[in-house]
């Protein structure tokens, strides 16, 4: 896990009770995706149900943490502290090995240096000593 | 609140919030609610002002359930929502800046010659758009509305009292709506939008094409907006929106007039009334009374509102009355 000390803290996410396995698996430096164990399907973000068969027993399968860039743009403004030193930074749409797309930073490289249909590998940033947000890398071995 | 303000005791009230379709889906559901014998004539209200104790704008972006999928990374909402639209556009079409930057010089065109729009009287080139500030990649300072404070309201009423009304009416031939995701997330194809159901249903319900479409009032929180509502509607295919703003002049004189007013990136976008300019735009042009941006014979306007990153669509038909 890592985390810029010489950056202001990110925003804590604010978990709603179906998504604090989520963040919690993040606290382990595990990238999790949610399953519906009836219909096995997966989906993100996590909800109360399964969009697809509405079965309300879900559980939780490790993610590979790889992933290629759906969407990316490169933020140049932010008022919000925590983000108003961290510009440029790239905000993207990541589409998982696993089929659901999630949206996150690339970090650890020039922001021009994100591509869409880059490879990008998972990475944890500690916002707090008891929280901890999936961010990606670029990963140019990545397959 | 209104209608105590009003002294008004209506026998029909709601609330309707579809952000940026808010103006075009009050239309139809008032139309609905008269049609349904609520009511006769409905009275709709689009305001958005200022909190005073903090003298700043109310917030129009509530932290939803779901923002905790998104506020840890910095996410903007729209802004950097559309900018992620506009880069896969982008990067499956080739659209360029310079297309995006023609739908706000156009735009800009037409706020020229609408004194009451925030932008009279100061023109921009393409050259201007590329100059402005990045805010998100690729969309520009220039490609992104203006806000601002303001308010709209108009009637929806039945034919036989629109007939003795003072102004000449314009009639509501058709309409058509589609609601999809919350999260950008969720939204299978972030270049493809809800506008293809909501378009198809209302062309459908009023019988015609967009061939017979003489004014267009698009939903404009960002050039790529209205990119892809034209796409979406039905004017070009999907992924030639670049070129087609490109060839066509969307000016009030041109070939294909769009957004006449100024739009919200010239005219202003307040708030919940911003979309609630596409409408009131359409009306006046319908009626004729448009002045130095009037569309000759301008009998038929497509008015799309887009509320949410290109979440709901709220697509009408408007006639002038014959």
């Amino acid at each position: 896990m890592s985390g810029d000390a010489a950056l202001p803290p990110r925003p804590i996410p604010e978990a709603s009770p179906y998504g604090e396995p989520y963040w919690a698996a993040a606290v382990d430096g595990r990238l999790v995706v949610q399953h519906c164990p009836r219909c096995n399907r997966l989906q993100h973000f996590p909800r109360p149900w399964c969009t697809a068969c509405l079965h309300d027993a879900l559980d939780y399968v490790e993610a590979s943490g790889r992933g290629t860039v759906y969407s990316c743009t490169v933020v140049r403004r932010n008022p919000n502290p925590a983000f108003a030193a961290r510009v440029p930074y790239v905000l993207a749409l990541i589409d998982l090995d696993e089929g659901v797309r999630v949206m996150s930073n690339v970090i650890g490289c020039a922001p021009e240096a994100v591509t869409i249909g880059a490879r990008v590998r998972v990475c944890f940033e500690a916002t707090d000593d008891t929280h901890a947000v999936p961010c990606f890398t670029l990963d140019p071995e990545g397959t | 609140m209104v209608a105590d303000q009003l002294g008004l005791r209506p026998s029909y009230c709601d609330v309707v919030d579809l952000g940026g379709a808010t103006a075009t889906g009050m239309i139809w559901r008032a139309a609905a609610a008269i049609d349904a014998g609520a009511c006769r004539s409905v009275l709709c209200v689009l305001a958005e002002g200022p909190d005073p104790r903090l003298g700043v704008r109310s917030p129009t972006w509530p932290a939803l359930p779901n923002s905790q999928w998104e506020r840890p990374y910095g996410s903007l909402g729209p802004n950097s929502g559309y900018a992620l639209a506009a880069a896969r556009h982008a990067y499956l079409y080739g659209t360029t800046d310079a297309q995006r930057a023609k739908v706000a010089v156009d735009q800009r065109t037409n706020a020229c010659a609408n004194p009451d729009s925030l932008f009279h009287g100061t023109p921009i080139t393409v050259d201007d758009v590329l100059a402005s500030p990045l805010i998100c990649d690729p969309l520009h300072l220039l490609e992104i509305v203006m806000p601002c404070f303001g308010a709209t309201a108009f009637v929806v009423t039945r034919g036989d009292v629109a007939a003795h009304a003072p102004h000449p009416p314009v009639r509501l031939r058709g309409f058509g709506e589609q609601v999809a995701h919350s999260s950008l997330m969720s939204m299978p194809d972030i270049t493809r939008t809800p506008i293809v159901e909501s378009a198809a249903r209302a062309y459908a319900s009023a019988g015609i094409t967009p061939a017979d479409v003489d004014l267009l009032s698009l939903y404009d929180c960002y050039t790529i907006t209205v990119i892809l509502s034209l796409e979406d509607a039905g004017f070009c295919a999907k992924g030639d929106g670049g070129p087609f703003v490109a060839d066509h002049d969307l000016t009030y004189a041109g070939d294909l007039p769009c957004n006449t007013h100024g739009g919200q990136l010239s005219y202003g976008q307040a708030g919940l009334a911003g979309g609630a300019s596409h409408v009131t735009e359409a009306v006046v042009q319908l009626r004729g009374r448009a002045g130095a941006r009037q569309v000759p014979d301008c009998g038929l306007a497509l008015v799309n509102g887009n509320g949410g990153i290109l979440a709901e669509q709220c697509t009408l038909v408007l006639e002038r009355a014959s």
